[in-house]
């Protein structure tokens, strides 16, 4: 099991993971690329190019946009304004896609990252070894790397925790779960990538 | 509290309620970002993005990190709506679950 994320000399934090730990990070943001990709909005058109908003902000749907079938996606971009539908989805127009564009870009460099310290991605969780078989990767992160990564990770769990329906001080509900539980397994996987977070939380101060 | 070292001449009632209200703010309706409380995001990491995007202080940020947890919500910032809608968007970049609203008088 990885001790998680430690203060690098200059700067930085790295960590030790084993073989199917880093598969798992990799396997988790893959999940949020796909998410934010499916289901985006289409650009803004020419037939906006009248909309001075839209061209100065270079970014931009062309039209509002409706609020996200999909509770975690919803979670992950929520409305900005509680009380007002309208302002809420003219905020999504002009937000929502650099958002989504963003946030798969930071899911997809930490997948980068685990890859270049050497982890096979090509074999998926399901490949053979378990932990503690393998020699493991090493990851580095300089300043940007952590920003990056404490985001990717804040983005997972919200996507698994929303999906679980977790909520504060709900720990009994998950000890109850059977092993066999796909729910309990799932949890597992959250609390986990909590744990690694705050490694490297802690690992900043 | 500001001190203008005259004691003389007490000012009138408004002008003690909001003596440093410059025109900017009286003439237009001020906004506000409001960070809800949620049950996934870590509290060190709420402190963190406080710090990072904020630019506060360790006991600021922790202050208003916990405001945010045990009230439910905390304004974290405040000026004119484009500003409000730019902090939320940074907020939601963070994973945050950030909304704006008019200011309460």
């Amino acid at each position: 099991m990885t001790t998680g994320f430690h203060r690098s000399r200059g700067g930085g934090a790295h960590a030790h993971f084993e073989d199917v730990e880093a598969r798992m990070v990799a396997s988790m943001a893959a999940q949020i690329v796909e998410l934010l990709r499916d289901g985006a909005p289409a650009p803004a058109s020419r037939a906006d190019a009248g909309d001075p908003l839209a061209e100065a902000v270079g970014l931009g749907a062309s039209g509002p946009l409706p609020h996200p079938d999909d509770p975690v996606v919803a979670r992950l971009l929520p409305d900005a304004y509680l009380d007002d539908a309208a302002d809420a989805s003219d905020f999504r127009r002009y937000t929502e896609p650099g958002l989504r564009d963003r946030k798969a870009a930071n899911a997809a460099a930490v997948i980068a990252s685990l890859a270049e310290a050497g982890t096979d991605l090509a074999g998926g969780l399901d490949a053979p070894g378990s932990v503690g078989d393998s020699a493991g990767v090493d990851v580095e992160l300089d300043a940007a790397g952590v920003d990056v990564w404490l985001r990717c990770l804040t983005d997972v769990r919200l996507a698994l925790g929303t999906r679980l329906e977790v909520d504060e001080d709900d720990e009994v509900r998950w000890e109850l779960l059977g092993d066999d539980d796909p729910a309990k397994a799932m949890h597992d996987v959250y609390d986990w990538l909590g744990f690694v977070q705050e490694t490297l939380l802690r690992s900043l101060g | 509290m500001r001190d203008d070292g005259e004691v003389s001449t007490a000012p009138a009632p408004a002008e003690v309620e909001r003596p440093e209200t410059e025109g900017f703010v009286l003439t237009q309706v001020p906004w506000v970002t409001v960070v809800w409380n949620d049950p996934v995001n870590l509290m060190s990491y709420v402190s963190w993005v406080f710090r990072s995007y904020f630019g506060h202080s360790v006991r600021k940020a922790n202050k208003l990190m916990r405001q945010v947890h045990e009230e439910g919500r905390a304004v974290v910032s405040d000026g004119s709506r484009e500003e409000m809608e730019r902090d939320v968007e940074a907020m939601h970049g963070y994973g945050l679950w950030a909304t704006l609203e008019k200011a309460s008088t």
